[in-house]
C-alpha cells in the first residue's frame, strides 16, 4: 500500500470483492457493453481509439506512398484530398484527443485518487456511447464520397465542395460531446474524490495536466460545437454566415474554429507532458524538481492556448496589428513549455537512471518536444511565418508536437501501465528494440519536412518539382520503417495479452499512488480505503514495502 | 444555496448515522462517502456543465456583434419586423417558470411532495406556453417569407416548407439589403434556445415521475435541484436574446 490504511467500510451489497480482479468481476461481451467500471470503460476507449490510429496511420501511408514520386501514381488528386483529409480529421478528432484522457486517464484517475470510480460512472459510460455514434457519424461520411476539406473545414471550399461533409462535421459535432461530457467528469471526480491525505499539493502532476485538460475540454469543445453546427446549417439550410455572397465572413469561420482549435492542441499535449511526469519520477526515484511550477505551468498553458488563435491566421488578411498582438501572446507560450523541459531536465540531472521501454519514450519525447516547441518559434514569428505558413514546414511542427510528444508520451504510458492494466507483463527487450526502430522511422519521416519546408515545399500538394524528390523519399522510407515499428508494438502487446508473465504489483518500483492497489485491481481499486501521508513522488518518505515488487 | 447546504450538512449527520449500521441509503451511490459529497459533485458538475453552455452560445452572441455592427439598418429593420408584444409575454412566461422551478427546489427541500408536483406541473406548462408562442411568431415570420439566408423574400408554409402559391413577397423585399443575415441569426439563435427549452421540459417530465415515484426527500433532492439550475440557465440566454433581437432601435449616424 502507499500508505496506511484505515478500515475498508463495506456496503454488504457484493461490491468489490478485492480479492478478485476487475477483469475476473464478470465475463462475457454484455459485461464490457454496459460496464460502469471506469477501468473497462477506459480499455474500450483504449481498443476504439487504436482501431482509428492504425486506420488513419494507414491514410497517412497512403499519403506518404504517393509522395515517393512527382506526378499521378497510386491515386488521383482528389482521392488524394480525400486520403489526407481523413487521416487529420480521424487522427485528431478520434484519436489523438480522447486517447490520453479518455482512456489512459480513465483508467488511471480514479486510481491515483484513491477512489472507486470517477463522479458520475454512467455519464461516463454515455460518454463513450456518444464518442462511438460520432463515429458511426465519420465512417458514414468515408463511405459516402468523404471529405477533401482538410481537417480545418475552411469556408467557403467546405460548404461548396462535393462530398459527406455534413455528416464528417456532424461526427466531430458529437464526438466533441464525448469529449466535454469527460471534462466535467474528470474535474467533478478531482474536486470531490480525493482519498484522504491526498491535498492538492500531493495531486500527481499527471491529474494535473488532466484537470487543466479538462478544463480547455469544457470550456473550447462548445465553440467548435457552435461553428460546426454554423457550418452544417451553412450547407444544409445556407443562412450564409460565412458567405460572402451573402454578406457572411469566411474568416470568421477561422476565428471560431481556432478558437476550439488552438486550445485543442492543448488538449492533446497536456496530458502527454503529463505523462512524462510520472514517467521521469519513477524511472529516477526523485521528486520532480520544482512540482510547483510545473503545475502551474500546466495551467499557465492552458489560459494561454485561449489567447493565441489567430496566429494560424498571420495571412488570412487579418489586421497587422492582431498579427502583432498575437505573435507576441504566442511567444509567452514558450514560458511554461520551457518550466516545464528545465524541470524534467533538472530532475534528470545527476540522477540514476532507469532506462526502461516507458523512460525511453519519455527521453525521446524531451528530444522530439524541443524541436516542436523551438520550431514553433519560428512560426509565431511574423516574418517568418510568411514565409513557412502552408508548408512542409509546419507539417512537421505539427506531428513533432502531435506525434513526437504526444503519441511518444501515449506510448509510454500504454508501456507504464499495460501490467496495470492488464496483469500481464511484456517482453522488455522486444520493447527497446521495437522503440528505436519506431524513434529511428519517425526522425526520418519528419526531419526532411523540416527542410522541405524551409525550401518551399507547400503542404497538400499532390504534385511537386524534381528538386524535393529525394527528400520526399527519405520520409517515405521512414514512414516505412514507423509503420513497421507500430504494427510490431500492436503484436507485441497483443502476444503478451495472450501469455505474458504475470505482473508483480509494481513492476516499476514506483512510489506512485496507482501501484499501491493490487494489479490489476478489484473492481473498487484498493482493498481498504487509501489514506496518503505522503506525495506522490517522495521516495525519501516511501517504505521498501511499497517500493518492492510486490 | 445555503439552506441546500444546511440540508445536505443534515444529510450528512444522518448517512454517518446509518453507517454505523453498514449500509448507504439507496439513492447514495457506492462510491460516494457520504450524502453531502455526491451532492456537491452534481452541483459542481452542473456547473461546469452551464459554462460549457455559455460556450456555446457565445459563438452566436460574436456572430451577433460582428453583423450588426456591419449591417445596422438591416437589424434594426428586422428587428421591428419582430412582435414585440409576443416577445415580452415570452419574456415573463420564462421568468414565471424560472420561479416555479426555484419554488419547486425549495418545496422539495421541505419534503413537500405534492407542492413540488403543482410547481414542476406549473414550470412545464410556461415551457409549452413559451413554445407555443414561439410557434405563433415563426409562423407568421414563413408566411411574410422573413426567412434565413438564401430563402429570404418566399413566404413558405411553416410545416410543410413549400413556397406558399400566390403569396406575395413585397414585404420582405421593401427591407434594406442583408436583412436575411437578421433573420438567419434570429432563427438559430431562437431555434437554438427553443431546443434547449424542449430538453428541458424533457428532464422536468422525469423529474415530475421521479417526484411522483418519492425519490426525492429532505434529504434527498439532487436531480430537482440541478435541473432548476439548467433551467434557469435556459431562462438566461432568453433574458438576453430579447433585447438583442427584438429591442434594436437603431439610428444611424448618418441620420444625425
Amino acid at each position: 500500500m502507499a500508505a496506511i490504511t484505515t478500515d475498508h467500510k463495506g456496503h454488504g451489497d457484493g461490491h468489490g470483492d478485492p480479492n478478485v480482479s476487475y477483469l475476473d468481476v464478470k465475463k462475457g461481451i454484455m459485461s464490457w457493453l454496459i460496464t460502469l467500471d471506469h477501468k473497462r470503460i477506459g480499455i474500450m476507449y483504449l481498443v476504439s481509439v487504436m482501431t482509428f490510429f492504425v486506420f488513419a496511420g494507414v491514410m497517412a501511408l497512403l499519403v506518404r506512398l504517393k509522395l515517393f514520386t512527382p506526378g499521378r501514381t497510386i491515386m488521383d488528386p482528389d482521392t488524394y484530398n480525400r486520403v489526407f483529409t481523413i487521416h487529420g480529421v480521424v487522427m485528431v478528432f478520434l484519436f489523438i484527443i480522447p486517447a490520453i484522457p479518455a482512456a489512459l486517464g480513465n483508467f488511471v484517475l480514479p486510481i491515483m485518487l484513491g477512489a472507486k470510480d470517477v463522479a458520475f460512472p454512467r455519464l461516463n459510460l454515455l460518454s463513450y456511447y456518444i464518442y462511438v455514434l460520432g463515429s458511426c457519424f465519420a465512417i458514414f461520411s468515408l463511405v459516402n464520397g468523404a471529405v477533401d476539406t482538410g481537417w480545418t473545414f475552411y469556408t467557403p471550399y467546405s460548404t461548396t465542395t462535393n462530398g459527406a461533409v455534413v455528416a464528417m462535421v456532424m461526427g466531430a459535432f458529437i464526438a466533441g460531446f464525448s469529449s466535454i461530457l469527460t471534462g466535467v467528469n474528470f474535474i467533478v471526480t478531482i474536486h470531490k474524490l480525493r482519498a484522504p491525505g491526498l491535498t492538492w499539493s500531493r495531486l500527481p502532476l499527471f491529474l494535473w495536466g488532466i484537470y487543466a485538460t479538462s478544463i480547455l475540454q469544457v470550456l473550447a469543445t462548445p465553440v467548435l460545437a457552435i461553428t460546426l453546427l454554423l457550418l452544417m446549417l451553412e450547407r444544409v439550410l445556407d443562412i450564409g454566415i460565412f458567405d460572402p455572397h451573402k454578406g457572411g465572413d469566411p474568416v470568421l469561420f477561422q476565428h471560431f474554429f481556432w478558437f476550439y482549435s488552438h486550445p485543442a492542441v492543448y488538449i492533446m499535449i497536456l496530458p502527454g507532458m503529463a505523462i512524462v511526469n510520472e514517467l521521469i519520477a519513477t524511472f529516477t526515484h526523485r521528486k520532480i524538481m520544482g512540482y510547483r511550477a510545473v503545475f502551474i505551468s500546466s495551467l499557465a498553458l492552458a489560459l494561454f492556448s485561449f489567447l493565441v488563435w489567430a496566429h494560424h491566421m498571420f495571412v488570412s488578411g487579418q489586421s497587422e496589428y492582431a498579427n502583432m498582438v498575437f505573435s507576441a501572446l504566442t511567444f509567452l507560450v514558450a514560458i511554461p513549455s520551457g518550466v516545464k523541459v528545465f524541470n524534467w531536465t533538472g530532475t534528470l540531472y545527476k540522477a540514476s537512471i532507469w532506462v526502461a521501454s516507458p523512460m525511453l519514450y519519455a527521453l525521446a519525447f524531451l528530444f522530439q518536444f524541443c524541436i516542436g516547441g523551438l520550431t514553433g518559434l519560428f512560426l509565431a514569428m511574423l516574418a517568418t511565418d510568411v514565409h513557412l505558413h502552408d508548408t512542409y514546414f509546419v507539417v512537421a511542427h505539427f506531428h513533432y508536437v502531435m506525434v513526437g510528444s504526444t503519441v511518444f508520451a501515449f506510448f509510454g504510458g500504454v508501456h507504464f501501465w499495460w501490467p496495470k492494466i492488464t496483469g500481464k507483463l511484456y517482453p522488455e527487450r522486444t520493447a527497446k528494440t521495437i522503440f528505436w526502430i519506431i524513434f529511428v522511422g519517425y526522425n526520418t519521416v519528419f526531419l526532411p519536412q523540416f527542410v522541405l519546408g524551409s525550401r518551399g515545399m507547400p503542404r497538400r500538394y499532390y504534385d511537386y518539382l524534381p528538386q524535393y524528390q529525394t527528400l520526399h523519399q527519405i520520409s517515405t522510407v521512414g514512414s516505412w520503417i514507423l509503420a513497421f515499428g507500430g504494427f510490431w508494438m500492436i503484436f507485441m502487446f497483443i502476444q503478451s495479452l495472450r501469455n505474458g508473465k504475470k505482473s508483480p504489483r509494481n513492476p516499476w518500483n514506483s512510489a506512485g499512488y496507482e501501484w499501491g492497489s493490487p494489479t490489476p485491481p478489484p473492481l473498487e481499486n484498493f482493498v481498504k480505503q487509501p489514506v496518503f501521508t505522503r506525495g506522490p513522488y517522495d521516495y525519501h518518505l516511501a517504505t521498501d514495502a511499497e517500493v518492492a515488487e510486490d | 444555496m445555503t439552506e441546500a447546504t444546511a440540508a445536505a450538512e443534515n444529510e450528512h449527520e444522518h448517512a454517518e448515522g446509518e453507517e454505523h449500521h453498514g449500509d448507504h441509503p439507496k439513492w447514495l451511490q457506492h462510491h460516494w462517502d457520504t450524502p453531502a459529497q455526491q451532492f456537491d459533485a452534481a452541483k459542481i458538475g452542473m456547473w461546469a456543465f452551464l459554462g460549457q453552455e455559455l460556450l456555446f452560445f457565445s459563438g452566436l452572441f460574436v456572430a451577433y456583434a460582428i453583423y450588426r455592427t456591419w449591417y445596422g439598418d438591416a437589424f434594426a429593420a428586422g428587428s421591428h419586423e419582430l412582435s414585440r408584444p409576443l416577445g415580452t409575454i415570452n419574456t415573463c412566461v420564462l421568468l414565471f417558470s424560472s420561479l416555479t422551478a426555484a419554488l419547486a427546489v425549495r418545496s422539495s427541500q421541505l419534503g413537500k411532495k405534492n407542492e413540488t408536483t403543482v410547481l414542476i406541473l406549473l414550470t412545464i406548462a410556461c415551457a409549452f406556453a413559451f413554445l407555443c408562442i414561439k410557434y405563433m411568431e415563426y409562423h407568421v415570420k414563413f408566411e411574410h417569407g422573413l426567412l434565413p439566408g438564401s430563402f429570404f423574400g418566399t413566404p413558405r408554409d411553416i410545416l410543410t416548407f413549400a413556397p406558399i402559391p400566390g403569396a406575395t413577397s413585397e414585404h420582405a423585399a421593401a427591407l434594406p439589403p442583408h436583412t436575411h443575415a437578421f433573420f438567419s441569426l434570429y432563427f438559430v439563435m431562437t431555434g437554438l434556445h427553443a431546443i434547449h427549452v424542449i430538453i428541458g421540459i424533457g428532464v422536468w417530465i422525469w423529474i415530475l415521475r421521479r417526484n411522483l415515484r418519492g425519490d426525492f426527500s429532505r434529504r434527498y433532492f439532487t436531480p430537482v435541484d440541478v435541473t432548476a439550475l439548467y433551467w434557469h440557465l435556459v431562462d438566461l440566454v432568453w433574458i438576453y436574446l430579447f433585447p438583442m433581437l427584438y429591442l434594436i432601435d437603431y439610428v444611424g449616424p448618418h441620420k444625425g
